[in-house]
């Protein structure tokens, strides 16, 4: 994904539109700059201020935003600090969450992923078909279908019953479970694409040259596809880890109370009149600062991928 | 004649690599003008700064007397075959050839005319609402030559045009390119690499190395007459003997060859008494006794090429010689292993200083 | 026999294949299955009907979701056009003019929509439209809408006019086009696969979002995705598995679109 633009330029002396760069950029600029650059900001200097009953911010300077979330200072504020688990629980679950998820995918997606691009001609046409659509349909929809299949009335546990497989419905929804199987199923397809792009451009003769060094599939897979696919599996990863850290329509309809995790504790700090919005901008500036590392761990490893391929030139 | 392209002192920098270092060439008008060189000479560079792809960074080309080195490339009167043809995939051969007419506003009904006579020219008026990957190679290197030549420019480009051709097929298309030069009296300065290509189509050749001009002049000036050790070494096999210059007089250079022999050389590309190299092509060696000979050695390898054959022989001093006997009955085939006298053919040796 | 060693073969691929598509698909076809349920309750079957369509099209709650899929599909075309525009732009400035001042940070600022988690942008959005006083409704969708397309239109055009060779712009100038010409009669037609990729892309993406839209729509106004999101949150009702339905083929008929704009794009190098 990151390689597109930037890696493009040395093969073009000049250019066709040499010159046009920042005019034909400035649209863009504008439009991103002034509404998404400009807002983040806006977040991060209000994540810094005072916050106003029923919504909105006091201009005064103040790390209450953070304390709160961090410390534990008592009702009336005035007791010794202690660590506040409340948020923090909120991070880790969620962070737990999502990394499961993210692992379920790769142990589910890469298989799917690898078995599609060694498909031939038509049969791998129809197969990366079958997986797109599912990428394709509305996320909303099919957090609602699943919930509707996994209802304690619903469809999977009235066929259970009725094939006498359990006597009583299987409880899944508003648990942790719950959560976690919607955004397994939603990003699932997030973690196969990126994988099927990566194993296209594999060299087979790799495995070829492997299984002529007496190396068995399992050596085959662990020593030399893994590692030659891996940018391709990061990026997987990356897109299945970073929406379900942020997640919020997962937990909203197929958790309850005790699954809540961050995208919930934003929203409610800006929906209705109990928010404060000076700590939901610093929940989403840690959020957000999460995101980033995790990004520059992903940035890294692309570019040392990069470098190695260079090397092999 | 008239001058049609002059290229006045042109360099052109990428950052610290000096891609033309101050070359200056005047091109006549109807000219087959070629500029050959190993890749990374420059040649397409140069090409490039003609056709208006490349900025000069010093220095001026003028087109008839004009300074075109302001215009865009769409203003200049220069069309280029590009190496790979680049024939717009999404247009059909006649769409193809009619796009210089059309930027140019001409009438639908000339360029309709126009496109179907060019297309005649290079047979391939049945072809023209194909697409350009449904024809083959030689088929698409006609459609890029017609789709250049019918805006009529003043001056054609030709980047190794003939590069992405299979040998038979190169060997046509070479006496084509020929043809069609002539019939039409544009100047070509056509690009290449080979050699061979440069030798046996071109008035004049231009060989480059490195971003700078090494020797212009006809095909036989260049073979025959080398400036200096890349042109003799580059241009067909020759074998270069390090010599001792020890006297010049009246265009006549006494030179002492590795063994000792001295001989009187005329031919030569400015000589001064001190260290030069002799070239010498390996057809214009012969082998005979030991005694008498300029040079000795023993023969240590003989290669069989058909019509000659290749007889490596290494000198006493270290050095080694190559040359070519005739594959006939009367020919002696020395033994491997044997010793041998080399004879030079003196008028056919240059000196050359550098 | 043995089978002949096929170094692409793993065993268990396959079934893990096919686990993978029925967990994906499972949901999706009992909603549609049971969007035909002629019952009133969710959970009995009471055979075939078509009445939640009919429901869906003529019902009580009919002029809130044609509206609503109006100003979906509105916003959805608007946005995917505008968005497409400037990532054509975006991408000829990444790759077709040289090095420039400020281009690696260009690339950054296309793809940052991609890196800030959605709930972040919302809520960001929403504050800051709220601080410069600027009125929520149907222009501040459309505005957030363009600016999270762009990086997804932007990612097939890029990676279309990276395949296509600078050469060809270059031959349309040596035949007397202008810049302008060479763009319009030879690059976009090359790269045309790419656009009409990019565009679908936005389009299904601004269709598709619920959390930055239901932040910054305010109040009075609904896409698909919100009406639907508020019409569940009251449990869900048959007429939302016909929507649900309905949704879920016009995704099959985009990615039947772009399968075979991608396909005919294949064919032309």
């Amino acid at each position: 994904m990151a390689q597109i633009g930037s890696s493009a330029r040395s093969s073009v002396k000049g250019g066709t539109f040499a010159g046009l760069g920042p005019l034909l950029m400035l649209p863009s600029w504008v439009v991103i700059g002034f509404f998404l650059v400009l807002p983040v900001i806006l977040m991060l200097v209000y994540s810094f201020l005072t916050k106003e009953f029923r919504g909105g911010v006091i201009w005064e300077f103040s790390v209450n935003a953070y304390d709160q979330f961090f410390f534990n200072r008592g009702l009336f504020g005035d007791e010794a600090p202690t660590i506040e688990w409340t948020y923090i629980n909120i991070f880790w679950r969620s962070i737990w969450q999502a990394g499961l998820a993210t692992v379920l995918c790769l142990f589910i997606g890469f298989p799917t992923a690898w078995f599609i691009a060694t498909r031939s001609g038509h049969s791998k046409s129809m197969w990366l078909f079958l997986i797109t659509i599912p990428y394709w349909v509305n996320l909303l929809i099919r957090t609602i279908s699943l919930k509707f299949l996994i209802r304690d009335t619903g469809p999977m546990n009235t066929w259970l019953m009725s094939w006498g497989i359990i006597d009583q419905p299987i409880h899944i929804i508003n648990s942790n479970l719950a959560v976690q199987l919607g955004l397994f199923y939603s990003y699932l397809p997030f973690m196969v694409l990126p994988i099927y792009a990566s194993v296209e451009r594999y060299d087979f003769s790799l495995s070829e040259a492997a299984a002529d060094l007496y190396s068995t599939r399992m050596e085959t897979l662990r020593q030399i596809i893994i590692p030659v696919v891996k940018p391709g599996i990061i990026a997987g990863c990356i897109l299945v880890f970073v929406p379900s850290l942020g997640a919020f329509l997962a937990p909203d309809l197929l958790g309850g109370s005790k699954t809540f995790m961050i995208g919930s504790l934003i929203e409610e700090q800006f929906k209705g009149n109990a928010g404060n919005w000076p700590f939901g901008a610093a929940v989403s500036m840690i959020l957000l600062s999460l995101v980033l590392i995790a990004l520059m761990f992903y940035a890294r490893s692309q570019s040392s991928a990069r470098k190695a391929t260079r090397a092999a030139d | 004649m008239n001058t049609a392209v002059e290229i006045e002192n042109v360099t052109k920098r990428y950052g610290d690599v000096v891609a033309l270092s101050s070359v200056s060439l005047a091109i006549e008008d109807n000219e087959f003008f070629t500029l050959l060189g190993p890749s990374g000479c420059g040649k397409t560079t140069l090409l490039r700064s003609i056709a208006g792809f490349e900025q000069l960074s010093q220095g001026d080309i003028k087109l008839f007397g004009d300074s075109i080195v302001d215009l865009p490339p769409n203003k200049r009167p220069v069309n280029t075959v590009f190496q790979h043809y680049a024939l717009f995939p999404h247009l059909t051969v006649a769409d193809n050839v009619g796009f210089g007419l059309q930027r140019q506003r001409l009438p639908s009904h000339e360029i309709a005319s126009r496109v179907a006579d060019i297309l005649e020219m290079v047979q391939l008026g049945s072809y023209a609402d194909r697409l350009p990957s449904m024809l083959s190679g030689g088929q698409q290197q006609r459609v890029a030559l017609a789709r250049a030549l019918a805006p009529r420019p003043r001056l054609l480009l030709l980047d190794e045009p003939l590069s992405a051709l299979d040998l038979k097929l190169r060997q046509d298309v070479r006496v084509e390119l020929q043809q069609i030069q002539h019939d039409t009296g544009i100047t070509f300065i056509f690009v290449t690499h080979d050699q061979e290509e440069a030798l046996t189509m071109s008035d004049r050749i231009a060989v480059m190395s490195e971003g700078v001009l090494q020797q212009v002049g006809t095909p036989r000036q260049i073979y025959e007459a080398p400036d200096n050790r890349f042109v003799a070494d580059f241009i067909g096999d020759t074998n270069l003997i390090d010599v001792q210059v020890t006297q010049v007089l009246d265009q006549c250079a006494t030179c002492v060859l590795p063994g000792g022999a001295s001989i009187a050389c005329n031919n030569m590309a400015g000589a001064s008494v001190g260290a030069g190299h002799l070239s010498v092509r390996p057809e214009r060696v012969t082998l005979g006794p030991v005694d008498g000979s300029a040079l000795q050695g023993e023969v240590s390898r003989l290669t069989y090429l058909g019509t000659d054959i290749h007889v490596t022989v290494a000198l006493s001093d270290g050095g080694k010689m190559d040359v070519r006997v005739q594959n006939s009955d009367s020919a002696a085939i020395p033994q491997p292993g044997s010793t041998i006298g080399l004879y030079l053919d003196i008028a056919a040796a240059r000196l050359l200083v550098d | 026999m043995r089978k002949p060693f096929d170094i692409k073969r793993y065993p268990g691929f396959f079934p893990i294949t096919c686990l993978c598509l029925f967990l994906l698909y499972t949901p999706l076809i009992v909603v549609m299955v049971y969007s035909f349920n002629d019952s009133n309750s969710i959970t009995n079957w009471g055979g075939m009907s078509l009445r939640w369509y009919e429901e869906v099209f003529y019902g009580v709650e009919s002029q809130k979701f044609k509206k609503a899929a109006f100003n979906s599909l509105s916003i959805a075309i608007c946005a995917a056009i505008t968005a497409t525009t400037l990532a054509v732009c975006a991408a000829m400035a990444m790759l077709r003019t040289g090095v420039f001042r400020g281009q690696t940070l260009s690339f950054a600022l296309i793809n940052l929509p991609l890196m800030v988690p959605e709930i972040v942008t919302a809520v960001a959005t929403l504050v800051f439209f709220s601080a410069i006083g600027f009125k929520t409704g149907y222009a501040s969708i459309l505005i957030a809408h363009i600016v999270f397309c762009i990086p997804f239109a932007y990612l097939p055009i890029a990676a279309r006019m990276q395949s296509v060779d600078a050469t060809y712009e270059q031959a349309a100038q040596d035949l007397y086009a202008t810049r302008f010409e060479a763009f319009r009669l030879v690059l976009l037609p090359l790269i045309l696969p790419g656009v009409i990729s990019g565009f679908l892309l936005a389009f299904i993406i601004s269709l598709d979002d619920f959390i930055i839209t239901n932040f910054v729509k305010g109040a009075g106004i609904e896409t698909l995705p919100t009406a639907i999101f508020g019409s569940v949150k009251q449990g869900i009702k048959p007429s939302i598995m016909a929507i649900s339905t309905l949704l879920l083929l016009l995704s099959v008929v985009f990615v039947t679109l772009s399968y075979f704009v991608g396909r005919k794009g294949q064919q032309t190098p």
